[in-house]
């Protein structure tokens, strides 16, 4: 069995142009160009898209469980942000 | 499905009544568990075994099926059944990855499954001896595990529903394949509709038992389903899949192997529904226990696999280094 | 011989070539190295058959003789199949059936490449559409070989003997029947002489990269395009053909 281990990789995916890449799924895989192969050979079997991103996943930062609250509460109070906040004369239509 | 990297980095709990009553409450809320959410470590054991079991199933799955691709009787058929097992290991790769993010690695759990520590699916321990086995194990193999993937899209942990709405869309095919394949031999030469027939009287039994013992001998169910890891008992989804199944066995004038089987009015809250006959569980736990007929040469040939691999996976490690290596070299020759 | 009839014969080797190498590549389904590589070689494989069927299907109709793509597939004997030896080799290890690939690969991109401007319209067709499946398998089989020519001493050991026993069976890739003749003056396929130059190109490239060395080749081996084959591909006509031979004229 080997000791190292095939580094993971974390693939996204355009589906057609106009959209973002979109993260489908992980891979294992030695270095980016077979990275980039196997996603192909992996999430695009049924013509999911048109790009790929792969990034190792080792290289992704992501924010603190722990901190969820103090990262995204504070957005829920400020309705101010959305224009269902503001009234408009009905007359006006669409605006 | 999401990486290392995202898994937080306290994974050690303190499970207190408190946690593990707010944890539950939010199960309860049906708010999807992440894989870097705090979580008990039952919980964690539970999926990544679940998971991984799932996962493995899927791989040793590839071989009964695999056996038919070289002799498959058409180019059609032998395009239809290489896509499906290819399938199939995808399907294993996206749940290896699924329990990946829960920190255990596939190479482990690749381990874990040659050593014999970690199961996969029984039915995979039955032989395929002719070709009709490919229609039955499509048509009866994948729509009971249809069955219970279903529900799964709906899992608490979030990463192993969105492996299953992957896998389950990509299935959809395969069940479909298995009976047309089933239709087209019932429909066929005597010879054909014999082999169809003795492939039903196989596959039906062990089917049934996929979906684990009776309810009231099921030892996992409590838990997992207070968790939403599972959402239907394994007697109710055995008796969908009889109802399901037994009416498309009849419209293509196969019978299924169980004089037992009659329609009873009562079943379903009265909407009728079939009743089966004792399935033969000493027959289940041998197959388990390693006694059935292809237990060791399934997991022989996937240590073959992983065996002959070895020297693959390690050159193209070997090859990343060395790659990594002379950009280095490059870089600071530039400098 | 009428044209039709040539192209026919012509097309029915070129399905072969297809066929065979597709069968080989799915005997690894199941086995692969990585589960990754599991996913990969079936697509490779797939792709194979799917040429395979549009060929037999339309040399089936030229040639008018009732025979459909599976006719053609199943039913025929041994010195009927025209595929070149190459195809037809075992698997071996990964590194010979990567290399194998990367060869028959290096040789159809070019071919099909030539063959948009067949003055035959379902050719360009074909030839459109397999032109951008096999520019992969060169990249696929390609890295591979490098990954193994220059990986760890082992792999390097085997991509070496994996050269010395394949490099044999390339030159037949550019021979030609008398029917593949009769289509190259008519413009319908190209000439595959012509593509030698090209095909040197993507193994030199490769080969550089791997640290390879083409070997010299006192004795080419070749006769599948004339119907002689290894003993191996007995044995795997007799998986391939079972059902069809077993269970007669039935329908699958």
């Amino acid at each position: 069995m080997s000791t190292q281990h095939m580094p993971l990789w974390e693939v996204f995916i355009r589906p057609r142009n106009g959209l973002d890449h979109k993260h489908v799924g992980s891979i294992h895989a030695a270095d980016s160009k077979m990275a980039l192969q196997s996603a192909r050979d992996v999430y695009t079997r049924r013509e999911e898209g048109n790009s790929i991103w792969v990034v190792q996943s080792r290289d992704i930062i992501a924010s603190d469980p722990d901190k969820a609250a103090e990262n995204f509460d504070p957005a829920g109070d400020k309705v101010y942000r959305h224009p269902s906040f503001y009234d408009i004369p009905d007359d006006v239509g669409h605006m | 499905m999401y990486s290392q990297g995202l898994i937080g980095t306290n994974t050690e709990t303190e499970e207190s009544e408190e946690f593990l009553a707010a944890f539950q409450a939010r199960i309860d809320r049906e708010e999807k568990i992440e894989a870097n959410d705090p979580m008990p470590e039952a919980y964690r054991k539970t999926l990544i075994r679940q998971i991984g079991q799932h996962a493995h199933s899927e791989i040793v799955g590839m071989l009964p099926e695999g056996n038919w691709i070289t002799r498959a009787p058409t180019l059609r058929r032998k395009l239809a059944l290489l896509a499906k097992v290819q399938d199939e290991g995808g399907h294993g790769l996206y749940l290896y990855s699924a329990a990946e993010t829960l920190g255990i690695s596939r190479e482990q759990m690749t381990e874990e499954l040659l050593t014999g520590k970690a199961k996969y699916s029984s039915i995979f321990n039955y032989p395929t001896p002719s070709w009709a086995d490919m229609g039955a194990i499509g048509w009866l193999v994948d729509g009971a595990a249809i069955m219970n993937q279903v529900p799964l899209c709906r899992c608490s942990f979030g990463p192993y529903a969105r492996a299953m709405v992957r896998i389950c869309k990509e299935e959809s095919f395969h069940q479909r394949q298995g009976y047309e394949l089933m239709s087209v031999l019932a429909k066929g030469a005597p010879e054909q509709k014999q082999m169809a027939q003795d492939a039903l009287n196989r596959w039906w039994w062990p089917s049934l038992m996929m979906f684990g013992p009776y309810d009231s001998d099921s030892s996992h169910s409590d838990q997992n389903m207070e968790w939403k890891i599972k959402r239907f008992s394994n007697d109710e989804l055995r008796q969908k899949f009889v109802d399901a199944t037994v009416p498309q066995a009849e419209l293509i004038g196969l019978t299924m192997p169980d004089p037992d089987l009659k329609w009873n009015p009562d079943r379903n809250k009265g909407q009728g529904g079939y009743d089966i006959g004792e399935i033969d569980w000493s027959e289940f736990w041998r197959v388990v226990k390693g006694g059935g007929p292809m237990n060791r040469d399934r997991i022989a040939a996937r240590t073959k696999a992983w065996e002959d691999g070895a020297w693959v996976r390690e050159a193209a490690l070997a090859h990343a280094d060395k790659r990594r290596a002379r950009r280095a070299a490059a870089q600071e020759a530039a400098e | 011989m009428k044209p039709a009839a040539a192209l026919a014969d012509a097309l029915i080797t070129l399905g072969d070539d297809h066929l065979i190498l597709g069968h080989r590549l799915s005997q690894w389904c199941g086995h692969a190295p990585m589960l990754e590589e599991d996913l990969s070689m079936p697509n490779m494989a797939l792709d194979m058959l799917g040429q395979a069927r549009n060929l037999y299907t339309y040399a089936g109709g030229l040639e008018n003789k009732g025979r459909n793509e599976d006719d053609l597939a199943y039913l025929r004997t041994d010195r009927e199949y025209k595929n070149c030896l190459l195809v037809e080799r075992p698997n071996g290890d990964f590194a010979h059936t990567m290399l194998r690939q990367l060869y028959f690969a290096a040789f159809m991109h070019p071919f099909w490449q030539a063959a948009t401007t067949s003055a035959d319209d379902k050719i360009q067709g074909f030839a459109e559409k397999a032109v951008k499946e096999i520019a992969y398998h060169i990249r696929h089989a390609g890295e591979w070989v490098i990954r193994l020519g220059d990986g760890t001493e082992e792999s390097a050991q085997r991509m070496g003997e994996a050269v010395i026993a394949l490099h044999g069976y390339t030159d037949e890739l550019f021979s030609t029947t008398d029917t593949m003749q009769i289509c190259i003056e008519a413009n319908l396929l190209p000439d595959p002489e012509r593509l030698r130059d090209q095909w040197d190109q993507t193994i030199e490239q490769v080969f550089a990269e791997a640290f390879l060395t083409i070997p010299e080749i006192p004795f080419p081996q070749e006769g599948g395009r004339d119907g002689r084959h290894t003993e191996d591909f007995g044995h795997l006509l007799s998986e391939l053909q079972y059902m069809q031979r077993t269970y007669p004229g039935m329908t699958w």
